[in-house]
C-alpha cells in the first residue's frame, strides 16, 4: 500500500506538467490583450506598455512564456499579479476560505445524502422515498445560481436567520448557507446514489444469510448492508471534493465569499496568466490527492481490490 | 458408506412423538406487477427430530420458498395465505418478528446454496462465524477459540488461520464448509440445507455432505435438504417429499419412492435422474447408435476417420504476481485425442482441470502454445483469416448458459439467420425456409421465430442455441458444458435431442462437461482430465467399468445416488 500511494504521488508529475501547460495555452489563446484591460482600456504611452510586456515576459513567444514560468516555479515563484501582489499570498488567502467552504459543503451532502438514501432505500416505495426522491430532482433540475438567490433570499433576508453575504475574514458561521447551497445538488445525488445502491445490496444473498444466522434487523442493516453499500458512494464523494474546491466559482459569487472561485473568475477576466495557471494548478494537485485518498478508502472498504 | 452414516429413522418409533417441523396445507403467493402468483399450494411436509428429509423438485417447483417459509425469509413479496408451520409444539405461522430472530440460528440453522454469493465479501470469514454465536448468546470470553473450533468442526483445515482471511481467499468448497459452519455454530435442532452443495465439483460435493451427514448425526439435528438431484435425495435423506408447480405431489420413505413413484411427475423424474437412469439409456443407445453406424457406413462407405485430432495440446497461461512479475501456469498439458466422424467424446473433469480451454483451442479462439489441433486432415495453426472463416462453418459451438449467449435484442429469427447471412447463404426466402426447417429439427413451432429469447424458457433456449449452431451443416459441434444450467427432465429432452440429431446427420460431438452421470448418456470415448493433464482416455463402458486411475474411481464414487440397490 505504501508503494501504491509512493507510485501515485510519481504519477502526480507528469499530471502537473500536462495541466499548466494546457491551462497556460488556453489562457494565452484568449483572446484580448491583457496589458489592455491592466489599463482599463485607456490609452498608455508606447513606453510603458512595452515595459509592462517586458515585465510579464508577453513579449516572448508561447513556449519562452511556458518555460520562464516554470523555471520559477520550481524555486516556489509563483510571479506576481497584475497590481503587483505575489501570486503566492494571494492564494494563501483565498485557498482556506474555499477548502473551509468545501468540507463544509462535504459534511453537509455526506451526512444528509447518505442518511436520507439509506432511510429511503431500506423503505423503498413508502412515503418518505417518494417524497426525497421527488425533491432530489427538483434540486438537481433547478440551477445552482436560482436556488443560491431563492436560499439567499429567504433565509438570509426574510428570515434573518443567517448572513446573506460572508465577511472578509469568512469564519464558518458565516458560511453554513453558502455551503448547503454548494452542497445541495451533490447531496441529492449522494441521496440517489445511496438509495440505489442499499436497495441492490438488501437483495444479496449474504444479507438473507446474515438474516438467518438470528441477527437483529439493525446489526444487518448496520454492519452487512451499509458499508457494502457506501462503497460506490464513498467514490462518488472523493471526487466530488475536487469539484466542490473548483466548482464554487457561482456560489462564491452569490455570497461574496472571498474563496478560489472569486479569485480565478477576476484572473480570467483580466487575462492574468500566472493566477489562472498556479490556482489551476493547486486545483490538479488537490484533485489528484483527493482520488488517492478515495481510492485507498475504497480498498479499506472492499477487501477484494488489491493496490498495485 | 452412506448408510453407516445415516441417522436411526424415527419413522417406527412411538406414535406420540412429537414432529419438530409440520407444515400443514401450506399455501404463499407473491404479489407481482403481473398480479398475485401462487408460488406454494396446499403443501405439507413433517420432519421428525433427527430425520432428513428431502425436498425434490425442478427449478421453480416451490421448494425452497416452501422450507424459507419456515424460517420467515420470504421475500418481501412474499406471503402465507394459508395453513400452519409448527415448529416444536408452537406455530410459528405469523409470529412476529422478535420471535422468528429467537428462533434464527439457535433453534433452526440455514445452509444456503451458492457459497459464492452468501458470504458477505468485506468481513473476514471468522467474523461472520463469531457474529452467529454472539447473536445467540454463546460468544462467552474464549470466543476466538470457539470459531477455529466450529470451523475446523466443518472440516475446514487450519481453521484458526483461515478465520482471518476473507471470502475471495477461499474456495468454492472452503466457502461451503464455512457457511455450514455458521449454520450448524449454534446447534440448532433443524438444519434448512438449500442445494447445498449444486455450485460445486461432484468430489467436493462429495465429501461435503458426507461430512455434514457426520455432523447433524453426531448433533442429533435435523436436516431439511432441498435440492434438485433424485439421486442425492435418495441417499441422504430418510423420506423424500416431491414437488411440482407449488404442489407436494409425492410423500414417503426415499427407497420406496424410487421403487414406486406414484405420481406421474415422480415416474418421469425417476426415469430422468441422470444419475440413476444413466446406464439403461446408455445401453440403449449403444445398440441404437451401432445400427445407425452400420447403416451409415453402409450407404457412404465412410471408413473410421479421425475428423478432429489433438496432439500434445499444452496452454500456459502468464499469471501477474504484480511489479511485472510473473508466473508460468499450465492450463492444458500435452493433451492428445482423436474423435471419430459421428461419435460423440466427452471430456470430463472438475472446475479448473482445463477441459474448456481445451474447447476454445479448438475452437480456435484461443492459441496453442504448443502442440496441435488437426481438423479434417488439416493443420489448425497458422491458417489464413479465409481458412480461418471456412472453418468455422465446419465446427459450431454450444454454450453452457441459453440465457447468456442469446442476444436478448434480436429476434430467434435472426438468432438462427445470421451464421447463414454472415457466411453468404442463399437469398431472404431461402434463408427463411432453412430456418423454418432447422426450428422443424429442433422440435420447435416454426411461430417461435418472431419469438425473443427473454419470452422462452431454458430447455427451449437452449434448443435454439442448438438450432443456430445447425444453421450453417456443421460436420463437428463443440458443446462446452451444454446441459448443466438445465433441469433434469429438460436436460434428458436435449441429450435425447443431441442423439437424435447426430443420428440424422452424422454429427460428430466434442462434449465438455463435469457431469458424469451425462457423459454416460451420450459419449461413446470418454476423457478425463485432472490439472490439466489426461489421466484416463478410453470408451466410455471401459471407463464406468473398468476405471484405470485412482481419480476417475473417485470420481465414479462421487456421483449421487451411486451407491444405490434399486
Amino acid at each position: 500500500m505504501i508503494l501504491f500511494t509512493f507510485k501515485r504521488f510519481l504519477q502526480l508529475i507528469p499530471v502537473f506538467f500536462g495541466a499548466t501547460l494546457l491551462v497556460y495555452f488556453l489562457v494565452f489563446a484568449t483572446p484580448g490583450d491583457p496589458i489592455a484591460a491592466l489599463s482599463g482600456g485607456k490609452p498608455m504611452s508606447p513606453a510603458v506598455e512595452s515595459a509592462l510586456r517586458a515585465q510579464y515576459n508577453l513579449d516572448q513567444p508561447f513556449w519562452v512564456q511556458y518555460f520562464l514560468y516554470l523555471k520559477n516555479l520550481v524555486t516556489f515563484d509563483l510571479g506576481q499579479t497584475f497590481s503587483g501582489q505575489p501570486v503566492a499570498d494571494v492564494i494563501a488567502r483565498a485557498m482556506p476560505v474555499t477548502a473551509r467552504l468545501a468540507v463544509m459543503a462535504l459534511a453537509i451532502e455526506a451526512f444528509f445524502g447518505i442518511i436520507f438514501g439509506v432511510i429511503a432505500g431500506l423503505k423503498k416505495g413508502k412515503l418518505f422515498d417518494s417524497t426525497v426522491l421527488v425533491a432530489s430532482l427538483i434540486v438537481i433540475a433547478v440551477p445552482t445560481f436560482v436556488l443560491g438567490f431563492v436560499l439567499q433570499f429567504i433565509v438570509g433576508v426574510k428570515l434573518d436567520w443567517a448572513k446573506p453575504t460572508v465577511g472578509s475574514t469568512a469564519p464558518w458561521g458565516d458560511l453554513i448557507l453558502p455551503a448547503t447551497v454548494l452542497g445541495l445538488v451533490s447531496l441529492a445525488y449522494v441521496l440517489r446514489l445511496t438509495r440505489t445502491s442499499i436497495i441492490e445490496n438488501k437483495q444479496a444473498d449474504y444479507v438473507r444469510t446474515a438474516t438467518a444466522k438470528g441477527l437483529s434487523r439493525r446489526r444487518v442493516v448496520m454492519v452487512h448492508i451499509l458499508r457494502n453499500s457506501l462503497i460506490p458512494v464513498v467514490t462518488f464523494l472523493g471526487a466530488d471534493l475536487g469539484t466542490l474546491m473548483g466548482g464554487a466559482i457561482v456560489t462564491e459569487g452569490i455570497f461574496n465569499v472571498p474563496g478560489i472561485g472569486n479569485l480565478v473568475y477576476q484572473a480570467v477576466l483580466k487575462g492574468e496568466t500566472p493566477t489562472v495557471v498556479a490556482v489551476v494548478s493547486v486545483l490538479v494537485v488537490v484533485f489528484v490527492i483527493a482520488n488517492l485518498v478515495v481510492d485507498l478508502l475504497y480498498a479499506w472498504l472492499d477487501p477484494r481490490i488489491r493496490l498495485v | 458408506m452412506s448408510e453407516l452414516l445415516k441417522k436411526p429413522t424415527m419413522f417406527d418409533s412411538a406414535q406420540d412423538d412429537l414432529p419438530l417441523l409440520e407444515i400443514r396445507d401450506l399455501a404463499i403467493t407473491f404479489t407481482t406487477p403481473e398480479g398475485p402468483v401462487n408460488a406454494v399450494r396446499k403443501a405439507h411436509l413433517t420432519v421428525m427430530p433427527g430425520e432428513t428429509v428431502a425436498i425434490v423438485g425442478e427449478s421453480g417447483s416451490g421448494k425452497s420458498t416452501t422450507a424459507l417459509s419456515a424460517i420467515g425469509l420470504l421475500p418481501g413479496n412474499g406471503k402465507v395465505t394459508a395453513g400452519q408451520i409448527i415448529f416444536d409444539g408452537e406455530d410459528i405461522t405469523h409470529a412476529d418478528e422478535k420471535r422468528i430472530i429467537e428462533l434464527r440460528g439457535s433453534s433452526i440453522g440455514m445452509v444456503p446454496q451458492d457459497p459464492m454469493s452468501n458470504l458477505n465479501p468485506v468481513w473476514k470469514i471468522g467474523f461472520q462465524v463469531q457474529e452467529t454465536l454472539k447473536a445467540n448468546g454463546l460468544a462467552g470470553s474464549n470466543s476466538k477459540e470457539r470459531v477455529a473450533q466450529v470451523l475446523s468442526d466443518a472440516g475446514l483445515p487450519d481453521a484458526a488461520k483461515r478465520a482471518g482471511q476473507y471470502p475471495h481467499e477461499f474456495s468454492g468448497g472452503m466457502r461451503q464448509r464455512a457457511l455450514i459452519a455458521i449454520g450448524l455454530a449454534c446447534r440448532p435442532r433443524l438444519l434448512i440445507a438449500d442445494e447445498p452443495t449444486s455450485a460445486l465439483d461432484v468430489t467436493v460435493q462429495q465429501q461435503i455432505l458426507d461430512h455434514l451427514d457426520t455432523m447433524t448425526s453426531e448433533l442429533g439435528t435435523a436436516v431439511l435438504l432441498i435440492t434438485h438431484d433424485l439421486g442425492l435425495a435418495a441417499e441422504r435423506a430418510e423420506k423424500i417429499v416431491v414437488m411440482y408447480k407449488g404442489q407436494v405431489v409425492e410423500s414417503g420413505p426415499a427407497l420406496e419412492i424410487l421403487r414406486n413413484p406414484v405420481h406421474p411427475y415422480t415416474q418421469r423424474l425417476v426415469a430422468a435422474a441422470p444419475s440413476l437412469a444413466s446406464k439403461r439409456l446408455q445401453s440403449q443407445r449403444t445398440e441404437v447408435a451401432e445400427e445407425i453406424n452400420a447403416v451409415v457406413k453402409a450407404e457412404h462407405e465412410i471408413t473410421d476417420d479421425d475428423v478432429l485430432q489433438i496432439k500434445d495440446l499444452t496452454k500456459v497461461f502468464k499469471i501477474r504476481k504484480g511489479l511485472g512479475r510473473s508466473e508460468d501456469f499450465t492450463a492444458v498439458d500435452n493433451v492428445s485425442l482423436s474423435v471419430k466422424r459421428g461419435t460423440t467424446t466427452a471430456i470430463v473433469g472438475e472446475s479448473g482441470s482445463g477441459k474448456s480451454t481445451v474447447a476454445q483451442m479448438v475452437l480456435s479462439l484461443l492459441e496453442p502454445t504448443s502442440g496441435s489441433v488437426i481438423f479434417d486432415g488439416q493443420e489448425m495453426s497458422n491458417r489464413s483469416e479465409k481458412d480461418l472463416f471456412k472453418f468455422r462453418r465446419r465446427v459450431q459451438p454450444i454454450f453452457q448458459d441459453p440465457y447468456g449467449s442469446l442476444d436478448p435484442m434480436y429476434s430467434i429469427y435472426r438468432t438462427i439467420e445470421e451464421p447463414l447471412r454472415i457466411h453468404g447463404i442463399g437469398n431472404a426466402k431461402s434463408r427463411q425456409t432453412r430456418v423454418k426447417e432447422l426450428l422443424e429439427h429442433v422440435s420447435m413451432p416454426s411461430s417461435t421465430m418472431h419469438r425473443f429469447p427473454n419470452e422462452l424458457s431454458g430447455g427451449q433456449r437452449q434448443r435454439i442455441a442448438i438450432a443456430r449452431a445447425l444453421a450453417l451443416n456443421p460436420e463437428v459441434i463443440i458443446c462446452d458444458e451444454a446441459v448443466s444450467a438445465l433441469d433434469v427432465l429438460v436436460q434428458a429432452q436435449i441429450l435425447n435431442l443431441l442423439n437424435k440429431l447426430q443420428e440424422e446427420l452424422n454429427l460428430t460431438y466434442l462434449f465438455i462437461t463435469h457431469d458424469l452421470a451425462v457423459v454416460r448418456q451420450i459419449a461413446d470415448d470418454v476423457c478425463v482430465m485432472q490439472h490439466g493433464r489426461v489421466v484416463e482416455y478410453a470408451t466410455t463402458d471401459e471407463v464406468f467399468n473398468n476405471p484405470q486411475s485412482e481419480y476417475t474411481k473417485n470420481l465414479l464414487r462421487s456421483i449421487p445416488g451411486a451407491t444405490l440397490r434399486l
